[in-house]
């Protein structure tokens, strides 16, 4: 991180109890900004709600500050992009649609399109390499195309603050080039990406930073110091010798 | 006879009934387009049950004050004022259990409740309760012009509302979590919608009664889904569906004897579902 860079994201001792579980314990984290992390761990280490609490998606104690002030302040600049299985895809919505629903912040009343925004999501769709497929109905896609719709949609919304829960499940090796690719060249324009990642072993090309979650902050850092084995011990080692459910 | 009322030459009257509930049928085809792929189908059925014993109550209080408790508008206020609090107990109950359960428990409670009510209203011998019963599935037949015209715009008025809160609406229902992030309140989307679906409900009651409502709301828009790849082409297409079971369906009811309005226009709308089947029914629907 160079000095004085303000961070994109800032979590100090975020915890959520879900009944009698704890979800999320104390998590701390820095994401400055234009760094690409990876969120690794085991299951239930609350990597999906680490993204939600932060979004404020679901009630957690604890501070979260995005660009120096409250999530809630700067909003349209963060975009968020669901786990595969959160999505009903056979909703009755056309890829140009879904792109479009990132612009509803710069539509004017009650949201209404006109040709200047349907320009502004073809180009967002153009940049993921989806602009041939902008009539078709989304559950007609494949996995990957599917993913690349919703980053699209991030890109339409203008943010620069991009949170992705598990962007690589159920999709092909090629795709998986192409998303990263794109996020990428968005963390080289200046962009903060924050994703849920499950394969450890694209860990180190894939990303620049790494959060290691537990239900608490293992540890986080530059990829090089941080992704170690003893650090990965302490994250995956415990939870799986200890997981009653196992 | 048919024929003519088809035809709107069945007087002004039989027409003006049959372009009202083409209007109100236009409204439940939009609501329920909305509603089913926000899968709260049978939150309305639930609501529209909770009507019955506010519409006794109504009727009482109507007659106590020395009406004959029969004034449409006191109805449906008390039909809204019960509606709203089986809502509000389906959504309390859903803490506790899922919320199939509640809905059917509310459901059967309220309605329970409503016959109990409209049974003790006509052993009593007070105001005038001969015909309150078409509250449950319909009767176009002798409609006032008045209560044509109500349920005309309030259809109409609901239609309007609908268009202007697509996007939205449209929004909370695909991705709930996204729509908050792009400052759409979810909450305030559902409380809308619901809001919408009580003022079909109210409105159809002397149309379709309330014991059908849910077909009107929910059959047109599946069958819509198969027509279309969007959401306002669904919405669009369920609300031509519906105008057409409500013209229809008013059109025939009142040019038969003693036939209810809402087995007509259900009837009329299941047989849309099925031509739909027939025609765009594929595996992969």
């Amino acid at each position: 991180m160079q000095a004085g860079a303000e961070a994109a994201l800032q979590v100090q001792g975020l915890t959520l109890r879900y009944n009698d579980v704890l979800a999320l314990d104390g998590a701390s984290a820095t994401f400055p900004s234009g760094s690409m992390t990876a969120i690794i761990g085991p299951n239930g280490a609350g990597k999906s709600t680490f993204l939600k609490s932060v979004l404020g998606l679901v009630e957690a104690e604890g501070q979260v500050s995005a660009f120096g002030g409250p999530v809630a302040k700067v909003m349209a600049r963060i975009a968020y992009v669901p786990q595969r299985a959160a999505v009903d895809w056979s909703f009755p919505v056309r890829v140009i649609d879904v792109v479009l629903m990132g612009c509803y912040r710069k539509t004017g009343l009650l949201g209404r399109i006109d040709r200047r925004m349907t320009a502004h999501a073809m180009a967002a769709l153009a940049r993921v390499g989806m602009q041939d497929f902008a009539r078709r109905q989304i559950g007609a896609l494949s996995g990957g195309q599917q993913q690349r719709v919703f980053l699209a949609r991030a890109l339409a919304q203008g943010a620069d603050l991009i949170l992705l829960d598990e962007p690589f499940a159920g999709v092909d090796a090629a795709t998986e080039a192409a998303i990263i690719g794109v996020l990428k060249s968005l963390r080289d324009g200046g962009a903060t990406i924050i994703a849920v990642h499950h394969d450890l072993s694209t860990v180190a090309a894939y990303f620049d930073r790494v959060l290691l979650l537990n239900r608490r902050t293992v540890a986080e850092g530059a990829v090089a110091e941080t992704f170690t084995r003893t650090a990965l011990a302490q994250a995956y080692g415990p939870a799986l010798i200890l997981d009653p459910a196992a | 006879m048919i024929w003519q009322a088809l035809l709107l030459q069945g007087g002004y009257n039989a027409a003006l009934v049959s372009i009202g509930a083409a209007l109100l049928g236009a409204s439940a085809g939009a609501a329920g387009a909305f509603l089913t792929l926000r899968r709260r189908a049978l939150m309305s059925d639930a609501m529209a049950h909770a009507t019955l014993p506010g519409i006794g109550l109504a009727f009482l209080a109507m007659v106590a004050l020395g009406g004959d408790g029969r004034f449409l508008p006191g109805l449906m206020l008390g039909a809204a004022l019960t509606a709203a609090a089986g809502l509000w107990a389906v959504q309390r109950l859903a803490r506790q259990m899922h919320e199939d359960a509640a809905t059917g428990a509310v459901l059967a409670s309220f309605y329970g409740a409503g016959i109990v009510l409209l049974t003790l209203i006509q052993g009593l011998g007070a105001g005038r309760p001969a015909g309150l019963e078409t509250v449950l599935l319909g009767s176009t037949a002798g409609m006032l012009r008045a209560d044509a015209l109500v349920i005309g715009f309030g259809g109409l008025a609901v239609t309007c509302a609908l268009w202007a809160l697509s996007r939205p609406l449209a929004m909370v229902a695909f991705d709930p979590l996204h729509a908050r992030m792009m400052g759409v309140n979810p909450r305030q989307m559902d409380a809308a919608l619901m809001a919408l679906v009580l003022a079909v409900v109210l409105v159809g009651l002397n149309v379709t009664g309330l014991i059908l409502i849910v077909a009107l709301l929910v059959t047109p828009a599946v069958s819509a889904r198969m027509w279309s790849t969007t959401v306002t082409g669904t919405a669009s297409v369920s609300a031509l569906i519906g105008a057409a079971c409500g013209y229809f369906g008013a059109a025939i009811s009142a040019s038969v004897p003693d036939l209810p309005t809402g087995p007509v226009i259900v009837l009329l709308a299941a047989g849309v579902f099925v031509l739909t089947l027939l025609i765009r029914g594929r595996a992969d629907g």
